[in-house]
């Protein structure tokens, strides 16, 4: 295997790009059916209200829709075995409440999108307004549950309460500190998508869906439905991103699939930016109360903490409102040792837009909350906020280690990542350089943040959440063909990852086969083994696995039929540039797949008929997850008079066990961190008191561009974790995690002289600079006191 | 979404678009404001009369020194330099300065300014040089100094049927200086704050500009050494004029408007020394 030179580890272009960057993707935009109708919704425009009447002009009956004509269609309910945990029924059109502003009530079908607006233009439902829970507060105060049968408005409350009795005497300080990550919008570049039609010959439902987990929304349509899963199929073609925006069943599916078997014709909707940010569901709105107990050096004793997430008016189907409180209670503690550990999580209903987990799940707000704590007791205790971070982490010489939150590490050494991101932003001769900066009146400041990321966690982990599908095995189906040539197909779906590229990376490592002869199909529940799908940074993990469990058996059979073509003994061949050879013959895969295929004559009566088409099933012997990890550090330049922050450099140094492409983790990494920096300094979905959202379009909802971007500098080291084939661990997710503490730490840093802290995001011009200005009124004031 | 239905007509002459256009329609050039208000269904004109390409329109010549820019310029053109500059380097660095290159390969002059957001670079550049706006409209044509065309938030003096033509730019001498400073968020968002500062002693003309304010720009009364004023000082003499013109303005506003035009008049001075 030592020429193979497109197999695990080689930096090869993505075999996707191809397509993608010619524009010859096909997403769902792209598709032309006979007939097909598009569909518009008619939405909330209020937060909370009882819909009193929604007339459907007379010429428009059998074209527009409400909740009462889907007679049949259960809402789309996520349960959870969770004690304590409150359902909510999500109906595809409203089901006479309306939750959020946004909420599809009615929907439209015409020839044109704009005909079907027409359409909607011209329903005037009349709405009685109920009293909306805005936020987080009002709802937990409220007596009026927003769902029938709940008994507050908690879908979930989380508690783990160690007793701090053994820290008597030792607690130097107890550092207390609130953060807040506002809540976002996750902007894919393709908004949601379906397309639904009945197809007579296969006597199925397809549904074209802009979806991470194809086959999870097929046992979701089929629920809602009441079809069975043999009827229904679900095919995810191109898809322009998803982030977790695309891993929930959304009413809107629900309902096109609904009209495509209602009006027997070919039916579309695909989502507008204005729909996305006003209606699509949101991410990442935690509040953190938390208290450090720590020595004089600033070791972490014990950690307390209460959690809010604002989860808005609905549990998404399959995740619940469960993932992201279940994450924060589990991850909060990070890479960090500590003796004991108290947190409470609730996941609190309100008139928001559901909310969905996003790139890093819960892990950008708790990295967030516990790496600002880290600057913040470095600050108490006088000590650099990385001899802090030495001070706590766990290191290689503690692995295999299981954490507080009882997560099991299984490899790395997360120090010198640290160590590493300090050598690249040449910590040491910092101080000096800020001084001189400083001499010309700019403001300089570095900060770090460092974190694990859990990948792959499996079947105990959602198990133990309660979810109504819970992933176990992932499959491949590999296929020899007649000319040698390979087809891998897998469950889950590619939408950004490469996977195109790196599966059959995998799989060129197994059969020595080179990339062109590699063909990735995934995506469509129709021709694909069964996947819960892509999220959680699990994909190259599981799939991956699959691929190369399947490749492994594949090779097994052909190496029998090499030996029986070549008339030799099997154990004497070796698999080597596409071909068997050894004992002195050579037999290439192109012989076997003919040989099977085309011309058995050439077998012998007695070779085995399995076939060179193979499906297996693989999930890591140890399913708690494998652990990636990674630190950032960033200095950035504070422009005080203007609030703007400028990165000057941002370094980060990962580690995500075995790489099977270093340009596709770059690649994640960079696109990771981006969104991170979105989170850090721009993004923010506001909501006024009413819980009217207050960013429609791109102009109020700011996105990073590419002009904010520093160039991005990556180190990689390579532990591989023992669990999984070939050490591989995940790394979808993990640069969106640390940008927000890295860069939040930095701009505190650089403004320390103002005795002003930042522990929200996104950190704002205004923000900013209404702190700054208090703070330089402030001194102005008394400067007297300042000296001394 | 997608625009309500409209009627679509592109004139060839200015006096066909002028009578197509009759009361309610509207006229449309690079539709780069005009086109998101259509698909968001907040503006749902009858018809549109597309004034992009007519040759009126299109023109940019110097005249007894004063430049004549037609109103369907557009950005690129003049970031590019395909239309003559007389301001030493002012409109090209302006124009970089509006959103992005797909959006300034059709954005146009005119239509920026008869679109009248007070955050819009050309409202205040155009202010700050003291240009005016030539009008042409059923009733005949007029003059209006840009001041008093804009008249406010998204509020001209244009009146039913009327359209901007043309834009002239005073005579500017060689020893004419200037300076534009835009606050904003991130590279191509609308400004949070301009500051802007013209100088020419041949025309006696000193414009201190603050722009970006939810009205048409405030031209700060000029006072003596303003032009010398620098750092912190600066910041606190405009914000204490700003805040003095404008009592509802919060701290932060005040300091982000008075940095830019402090910053504005500190590009000046540079210009003048290079
Ligand atoms: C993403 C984005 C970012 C932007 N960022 C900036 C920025 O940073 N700075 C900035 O200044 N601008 C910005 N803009 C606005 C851009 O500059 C527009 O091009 C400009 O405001 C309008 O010019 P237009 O030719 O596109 O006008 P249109 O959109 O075609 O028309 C705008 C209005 O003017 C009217 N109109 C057009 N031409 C005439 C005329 N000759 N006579 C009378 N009425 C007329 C129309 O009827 C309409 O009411 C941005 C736009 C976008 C989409």
């Amino acid at each position: 295997m030592s020429e193979n030179r497109t197999g695990i580890g080689a930096r090869v272009l993505r075999k996707e790009d191809e397509r993608l960057l010619n524009g010859r993707g096909r997403f769902i935009d792209d598709l032309a059916f006979p007939r097909l109708l598009e569909a518009a919704f008619w939405r909330s425009p209020v937060a909370h209200g009882r819909i009193a009447r929604l007339d459907v002009p007379a010429d428009l009956a059998g074209s527009v829709f409400a909740w009462r004509d889907m007679a049949g269609v259960r809402p789309i309910t996520a349960r959870s075995t969770l004690p304590g945990y409150q359902v909510s029924d999500y109906a595809a059109l409203a089901d006479g409440v309306v939750r959020f502003v946004g909420e599809p009530v009615a929907v439209a079908v015409a020839p044109t999108r704009a005909e079907a607006e027409d359409r909607v233009a011209r329903l005037a439902p009349s709405i009685d307004e109920l009293p909306p829970l805005a936020d987080v507060r009002s709802a937990l105060a409220s007596r009026t549950p927003l769902h029938p049968g709940w008994k507050d408005n908690l879908f979930i409350e989380l508690k783990r309460d160690d007793d701090f009795a053994a820290l008597e005497g030792r607690v130097a300080h107890v550092v207390r500190r609130e953060f807040r990550m506002n809540r976002q919008s996750m902007s894919p570049m393709e908004g949601k998508a379906v397309l639904a039609l009945w197809d007579d010959q296969r006597n199925q439902l397809v549904v074209y869906s802009s979806t991470q987990v194809p086959h999870m929304i097929r046992s979701g349509l089929a629920e809602c439905l009441g079809l069975p899963l043999a009827q229904l199929r679900v095919i995810a073609p191109d898809v322009g991103g998803g982030f977790g925006y695309k891993c929930n069943l959304m009413p809107e599916e629900v309902a096109i699939a609904w009209l495509a078997l209602k009006l027997k014709r070919p039916v579309r909707w695909v989502e507008d930016r204005r729909e996305h940010l006003v209606a699509g569901t949101n991410c990442r709105e935690h509040q953190y109360r938390m208290a450090a107990h720590v020595d004089a050096r600033g070791r972490l004793l014990g950690l307390e903490a209460e959690v809010w997430v604002d989860s808005g008016a609905y549990s998404v189907w399959p995740f619940t409102a469960c993932l992201e409180t279940g994450q924060i209670i589990g991850n909060l503690p990070g890479p960090y040792k500590m003796e004991c550990y108290r947190c409470t999580v609730q996941g609190v209903a309100t008139n928001k837009p559901p909310f969905s987990p996003y790139r890093g799940v819960a892990r950008p707000g708790v990295a967030f909350a516990m790496e600002m704590m880290m600057d913040a007791i470095a600050r108490t205790v006088g000590r650099d906020p990385t001899a802090v971070r030495f001070e706590n982490l766990v290191t290689a010489a503690d692995m295999p280690y299981t954490n507080i939150a009882r997560k099991a590490f299984d490899t790395g050494d997360y120090p010198s990542s640290l160590t590493r991101v300090m050598e690249m932003l040449d910590h040491a001769g910092f101080a000096q350089r800020q001084a001189e900066a400083r001499k010309e009146g700019r403001y300089l400041g570095i900060g770090f943040a460092t974190y694990t990321e859990q990948a792959a966690h499996g079947t105990s982990v959602f198990a133990s959440w309660g979810l109504p599908i819970v992933p176990g095995y992932d499959g491949a189906t590999v296929k020899l063909t007649a000319d040698g040539t390979l087809e891998v197909k897998v469950g889950v779906h590619s939408h950004g990852q490469g996977m195109e590229t790196s599966l059959a990376q995998i799989a060129s490592e197994l059969t020595t086969l080179p990339l062109e002869a590699i063909n990735v199909i995934h995506g469509d529940t129709g021709e694909t083994p069964f996947s819960t799908g892509t999220y959680a940074s699990r994909s190259i993990v599981m799939a991956g696995g699959a691929v190369s469990k399947a490749c492994e058996v594949l090779m097994g059979r052909a190496r029998t039929l090499a030996a029986a073509l070549g008339k030799c003994d099997a154990a004497a061949l070796r698999l080597e540039g596409g071909a068997f050879r050894g004992a002195g013959v050579t037999v290439s895969l192109k012989d076997i797949g003919e040989a099977w295929f085309h011309r058995p004559e050439r077998l012998p009566a007695a070779v085995p008929d399995g076939g060179l088409e193979v499906t297996e099933h693989y999930k890591p012997a140890v399913d708690t997850g494998v652990f990636s990890f990674a630190s950032h550090g960033a200095v950035v330049e504070v422009d005080i008079d203007t609030g703007n922050v400028r990165l000057v450099d941002y370094v980060i140094a990962e580690d995500c066990g075995t790489l099977v492409n270093p340009m596709i983790v770059d690649g994640q990494t960079i696109g990771g961190a981006v969104q991170g920096i979105g989170t850090a300094l721009f993004e923010e979905m506001p909501y006024d008191a009413a819980a009217q959202p207050l960013a429609s379009t791109y102009a109020d909802y700011l996105l990073p561009g590419a002009s904010e971007m520093p160039h991005i500098r990556i180190a990689h080291s390579e532990t591989p974790s023992p669990h999984t084939r070939h050490g591989i661990k995940g790394v979808g997710e993990g640069g969106a995690i640390a940008p927000p503490a890295a860069i939040l730490n930095a701009v505190n840093r650089a403004l320390a002289e103002f005795g002003v802290e930042f522990n929200e995001t996104p950190l704002t011009p205004r923000r900013l600079l209404a702190a700054v200005l208090a703070a330089r009124r402030a001194r102005a004031a008394a400067p007297l006191k300042e000296a001394a | 979404m997608k625009a309500a239905a409209f009627a679509y007509t592109r004139p060839a002459a200015l006096a066909d678009a002028l009578r197509a256009a009759g009361r309610d329609a509207r006229f449309v050039a690079g539709s780069q404001s005009l086109g998101p208000m259509l698909n968001l269904r907040l503006a749902e004109p009858p018809a549109l009369v597309d004034v992009r390409r007519l040759p009126e329109l299109r023109g940019a010549r110097v005249e007894g020194g004063r430049l004549h820019l037609g109103a369907a310029v557009t950005h690129a053109e003049i970031e590019d330099g395909a239309v003559p500059d007389t301001t030493h380097g002012m409109l090209p660095a302006v124009a970089r300065g509006i959103a992005y290159r797909a959006v300034r390969n059709r954005g146009t002059l005119g239509g920026s300014l008869a679109h009248a957001d007070p955050a819009a670079d050309w409202v205040n550049a155009m202010t700050v040089l003291g240009a005016r706006c030539h009008i042409a409209g059923p009733d005949g044509r007029r003059v209006l100094p840009v001041h008093e065309f804009l008249q406010g938030t998204y509020r001209t003096a244009l009146g039913p049927g009327e359209l901007l033509v043309e834009v002239e730019l005073p005579a500017f001498s060689e020893r004419m200086r200037w300076g534009y400073y835009k606050v904003a968020a991130k590279v191509g968002e609308f400004a949070s704050a301009i500051g802007a500062a013209v100088h020419d002693p041949a025309l006696a003309m000193t414009h201190l500009l603050v722009g970006a304010i939810e009205a048409r720009p405030l031209l700060l009364p000029p006072f003596a050494g303003a032009l010398e004023l620098a750092g912190d000082a600066a910041i606190e003499a405009f914000g204490a004029r700003i805040a003095a013109a404008l009592p509802q303005a919060d701290a932060v506003f005040v300091h982000q408007h008075a940095t830019a035009l402090a910053r504005a008049v500190a590009r000046l001075r540079a210009e003048g020394a290079a």
